[in-house]
This record gives structure tokens, C-alpha cells and sequence, in this order.
């Protein structure tokens, strides 16, 4: 792999501005919005693997609160008995593994199939858990007990961050996101030119799937006491699917785009008008498929050509 | 036997809901994600017609149907048929009306929450027992039963033995060809959206009467016809009624036997063996 110049640069700028990030906590009376902060992170880490999948194979996942469940519950489940990093690492198998099922399962079919099996798999898994629990396991919610304080969460979810864009720009670079590219293009060309669709479409899924699961198992000691209902949120997964659009899924940082503002109103609206939210959720559906269908960042794209194409309009 | 009939009411209801997304989604070619919330208004106009103003709740079809049809029709048009005439491939237009329709259910439930609150509803209608094959059964369900069955055999022999019906078939076979024989395809698409919503209006205004709800149960309905629709095949009415009676005795015997908070998951079993064995449907052919 050859890095040109503004690659190397670009890299180093991204870890300055990473770096800046991390001291965050530091700054004095941080503690207060730390609490924004940190669920804005947590977004933008989920928004942008969504976006990894589903911007460009076009395929609606809703599946982002069922891995983030599995995720919680591999650490709230195995916090005793096994060391935290191992414990980061199954949540990713284990999302990975469940993905790579979900997947095969519908993958190979049209995305209506997708959307309608994932909008169900977090309740579905919920519903398992639950009556597993009830029936064999005694209680049902889970005490997560750690040292970790919303600091650590943050550091955490910003080096999940950066390794999520390195994952995204190596998969650009790579064969597998020039075929992923024809294959949102055109499926049947892709085909033909002896794509392995399926395959790919797989694997790209089963990256997003784990990076949500270890997503849920840092964000676990959180919540302190995890029961099904509160791990497998569906809201989650419409969250994160709103800020991708929002932000624009043709960039890889398009989703922060999002994150970011969406996060912010509603954290405004749920402390204001804590009945609204799921109207502002759906009027921000509405508003963001009429309106921005390429989302923020292709706004902001649209004008940086417009603005670089200006000068040499006018020399004519 | 008890499981059975029950399982087979309860079919009855979810074949209303069904044949009404079936008729969105085969012949408007709309995935609605948002006939849950249709469903959802149909039983809260149930609800009012029957505790606030003390009357039969099956009056409110009167209103309902009307009501839930304009609305439909003024859903389509103004929100779903701009992205049709966007849409430049078939693709396009599934991801645009899934992410619109998800919009509207999440506007709708909000509307209906800040109108009603959060709390459950259910009232009394015809809980009376009546006795078929010496066991009890509500009579509330056996009217929605029939109820059910009026409506689709309505619908089935619409479909089938009028012409209006056949140039919906048409559409629902090829929209294109359609079109070349002399169908108006978006008026007929217009009007398949309406009527498929007022169908799901009505199938919640009839599971009002036996079942508690809340503003946002719809979701689960959505989720549950969507298993039916695609289960049924793609705009097969017959297929839809076959396989909303088949996931119908499956909860009901996954509730009694085994636990009833696992029915979502017995729908899903159902679901995915379709997906791995019959991606078509129980009755349609193999796409090429």
C-alpha cells in the first residue's frame, strides 16, 4: 500500500486533533459535560460503523441496539470471572459472529428482507433474554461494578474511534471497498464482473455488528445495573441511523457531521420537552430524506466545489 | 382444539392488517412501515367512540374508514409520490419509502402521545362468552372475527372478479406494462395506498375491543404484518390470509405451551424459515 504525501499528513493532523481531544477531561469543571460528551462519542462511533455497511450497499440496518445489547451483556455476564480487555474482544466476536449470521441469513436477498429482520432482532433477542433469565437464570437485570468513571468511558470510546477510521479509510483503499462500491452501483454488474456480493456484503456487516458490540460492552459500567429492556433499546438503532443520514453516509465523516448537532437537540429537547422526542425523531426522518437526501456533509461538499468553482467562472 | 380457534381469530385480525399492507406494498410498491400507527388510530377512535361517548364502538368505522382513507390518499400523494417520480431505480425508491415511513410512525406516535399520553387503554365491549366445541370464547372476538373474514372476502372478490380489481393485479404484476395497456398507474396507486390504510385502520379499531393498547404498540403490528406479508408472498392477498392464520395459531400455541412473552419470537422463527426456504412466499414462483 503506497501513502502519498497529503495521506501522511491528513494521518498526522488526525491524531493531533485526537490527541487534543484526550485532554479533554482534564480541563478544569470538564465533569459537567462530560456527561454530553461522552453519548455524542458513543454516537459518532456508532453512526460512522453503521455507515461503513450501510452507506454504500444502500442496506437499512436497524440492528445497531442488538449488538450493542450483546455487548453489554458479554460484560456485565463475564466481568467476574474474566479480565476486562479479553472481555472487549468477545463482545467483538460475538458481534461479529451474530452479524455474520444475520447476514447470511438475509444478505443474499432484497434489502426490504434486511430492514424488516433487523427492526426486530433487538426486541427478538430481548424477549429471548428475558425468558431465559425468568425461566433459568433467577434475576434479571445484572449489577455492573467497575472503577471506570465517565473519563475513562471517554478515553475508550475515543480510541475506538480512531480505530474505526483507520478501519473505514484501509477498507476504501482495499478490494473490498472497490467491490462494495459496485455493488451499491449496481448489484447484477457486480455479480458479472465475479464479485462474491454476498460475501462481501457479509463481512463488511460483520465490522459494524462488532464495532456496536464493543460499543455496548464500554458503555456497560454506565448504566451500573443493565436489565434486558434498557440493553436492548431500540431507539438506539433509529439514533444512529438518523445522525448517519443526518451527516451524510458518502464520507467517512459524514456521520459526525451528524452526531454532533443531532446529539446536542436531543439532549435540549429530552431535558425540555421529554414527551417530544420520538416526534422530533420522526419529523427529523421526514425532514432529512425531502430535504438533505446526501446529508450534511454532502451539503458542505456541494459548497466546497461551488466555492472552488467561482474563481475560474470568473476568468471567462 | 381451544388453541386452535383462538389461534385462528386472532389469524383473522392479522389477515385485516395484512391485506391492507399487502395491497400498499403490491400494488403502490410502498414498504408502509407506518400501517401500525394506522392500526394504532383505528383503535383510538374506537376507544373515544366507546368511553367518551358511550357508544357501539363499531359505529366509529363510519368515521374511520372515510378519515383513514383521505388521509392515506393525502400520505401518498404529497409525501410518497414525490420520491416514486424521484426514485430512479426500484432500489432507490425502497430505501427512500422505508426511511419516509419510519418518519411518519415515529411523527404519528409522537402526535399521538403528546394527545393521549403514554398510558394503556382498553375498554369493554361484548366480553361475554360463548360457548363453540364446549369451550368458552369471547364474543368480541368472534364478531372480529367475522368482521375479518367480511373484509377480506370483499377484498378478494374486488380483486378478482371486477375490473377495477384486475387493473390492480396488473399494476402489481408489472408497472410498466401497466401502463401501456391504458392504466392510470399512479391514480390506481393512489387509491391501493388509501384503501390498504383505511383496511388497517380498521383492524385496529376491531382489536380495540379485545386487546389493551398504548400509543405505541403499532410497531409491533407493523413488524408482525410485515412477517405475514412477506411470508404470504409479495401482494398476494390469498397468501397474505393463509399465512396471518398460520402465524395466528403459531403464537397462540407458542403463548399457551410455552411462555406468552415469547410470541415475537415465534413470529420470527416463522420468518426466518421463509427467508432461508421460501424467500417467495408459501405461494409465489421463483423470481429469475
Amino acid at each position: 500500500m503506497k501513502l502519498t504525501q497529503t495521506d501522511v499528513w491528513r494521518g498526522l493532523a488526525i491524531l493531533v486533533v485526537f490527541f487534543v481531544l484526550a485532554w479533554l477531561p482534564v480541563v478544569p469543571g470538564a465533569d459537567g459535560w462530560l456527561s454530553i460528551v461522552v453519548p455524542i462519542t458513543m454516537y459518532t462511533v456508532l453512526a460512522t460503523s453503521w455507515a461503513i455497511f450501510s452507506g454504500p450497499t444502500h442496506y437499512v440496518s436497524l440492528a445497531t441496539a442488538a449488538f450493542f445489547g450483546v455487548g453489554s451483556y458479554t460484560l456485565a455476564l463475564g466481568l467476574e470471572s474474566v479480565p476486562y480487555p479479553l472481555l472487549l474482544l468477545m463482545a467483538a466476536v460475538l458481534g461479529g459472529v451474530m452479524a455474520a449470521l444475520v447476514g447470511w441469513a438475509t444478505l443474499r436477498l432484497s434489502g426490504v428482507y434486511f430492514v424488516i429482520f433487523t427492526l426486530g432482532l433487538a426486541e427478538l433477542i430481548r424477549q429471548v433474554f428475558t425468558w431465559y433469565q425468568n425461566n433459568m437464570g433467577g434475576s434479571r437485570g445484572s449489577y455492573v461494578f467497575t472503577e471506570f468513571t465517565d473519563k475513562h468511558i471517554y478515553w475508550q470510546l475515543l480510541a475506538l474511534a480512531l480505530l474505526v477510521y483507520l478501519v473505514g479509510w484501509l477498507i476504501n483503499r482495499s478490494r473490498l471497498g472497490f467491490a462494495i462500491r459496485i455493488i451499491g452501483g449496481d448489484e447484477s454488474v457486480a455479480k458479472h464482473s465475479g464479485i462474491n456480493v454476498a460475501w462481501s456484503k457479509i463481512v463488511l456487516f460483520m465490522v459494524s455488528g462488532s464495532v456496536a458490540a464493543v460499543v455496548g460492552a464500554i458503555l456497560a459500567p454506565r448504566f451500573v445495573y443493565i436489565e434486558p429492556a434498557m440493553a436492548f433499546n431500540p431507539q438506539l438503532s433509529f439514533m444512529v441511523v438518523i445522525m448517519a443520514l443526518l451527516g451524510g453516509t458518502q464520507r467517512l465523516w459524514g456521520p459526525l457531521m451528524g452526531a454532533i448537532p443531532f446529539a446536542l437537540v436531543w439532549e435540549f429537547i429530552a431535558a425540555n420537552f421529554p414527551a417530544q422526542t420520538t416526534l422530533l425523531m420522526g419529523v427529523a426522518f421526514l425532514l432529512v430524506v425531502f430535504y438533505i437526501p446526501n446529508g450534511i456533509s454532502g451539503v458542505l461538499i456541494r459548497w466546497y466545489h461551488q466555492l472552488r468553482a467561482k474563481p475560474g467562472v470568473s476568468h471567462e | 382444539m381451544q388453541i386452535l380457534i383462538t389461534g385462528i381469530f386472532l389469524g383473522g385480525v392479522y389477515a385485516i392488517i395484512a391485506v391492507g399492507l399487502s395491497l400498499q406494498y403490491g400494488v403502490s410498491r410502498i414498504m408502509n412501515l407506518a400501517v401500525g400507527e394506522m392500526l394504532v388510530a383505528g383503535a383510538f377512535a374506537a376507544f373515544w367512540f366507546s368511553t367518551a361517548q358511550s357508544l357501539n364502538p363499531y359505529l366509529s368505522l363510519l368515521v374511520v374508514i372515510p378519515v383513514a382513507f383521505c388521509a392515506n390518499w393525502l400520505i401518498y400523494r404529497y409525501l410518497l409520490l414525490p420520491l416514486v417520480r424521484r426514485a430512479k431505480t426500484r432500489g432507490q425508491l425502497e430505501v427512500d419509502s422505508i426511511l419516509v415511513t419510519f418518519g411518519l410512525s415515529f411523527t404519528l406516535v409522537g402526535i399521538f402521545l403528546w394527545a393521549f399520553g403514554g398510558q394503556f387503554f382498553n375498554y369493554s365491549f361484548l366480553s361475554v362468552p360463548v360457548e363453540i366445541f364446549d369451550a368458552r370464547y369471547g364474543q368480541n372476538r368472534v364478531l372480529a372475527f367475522a368482521i375479518a373474514f367480511v373484509v377480506c372476502a370483499a377484498l378478494w372478490i374486488w380483486l378478482n372478479h371486477t375490473r377495477s380489481g384486475l387493473s390492480m393485479r396488473a399494476i402489481s404484476v408489472d408497472t410498466r406494462a401497466a401502463s401501456l395497456v391504458a392504466i392510470d398507474v399512479e391514480k390506481s396507486s393512489n387509491f391501493a395506498f388509501a384503501l390498504g390504510g383505511a383496511i388497517a385502520a380498521t383492524g385496529g379499531m376491531v382489536l380495540s375491543t379485545f386487546l389493551t393498547f398504548d400509543a405505541s404498540i403499532g410497531i409491533v403490528f407493523t413488524l408482525k404484518a410485515l412477517v405475514i406479508v412477506i411470508m404470504g408472498g409479495v401482494g398476494d392477498i390469498r397468501g397474505a390470509i393463509v399465512a396471518a392464520l398460520v402465524l395466528g395459531i403459531t403464537e397462540t400455541i407458542v403463548a399457551r405451551l410455552i411462555d406468552p412473552g415469547l410470541t415475537l419470537a415465534a413470529a420470527y422463527v416463522l420468518f426466518l424459515l421463509i427467508l432461508l426456504f421460501r424467500p417467495q412466499g408459501l405461494f409465489g414462483r421463483a423470481q429469475t
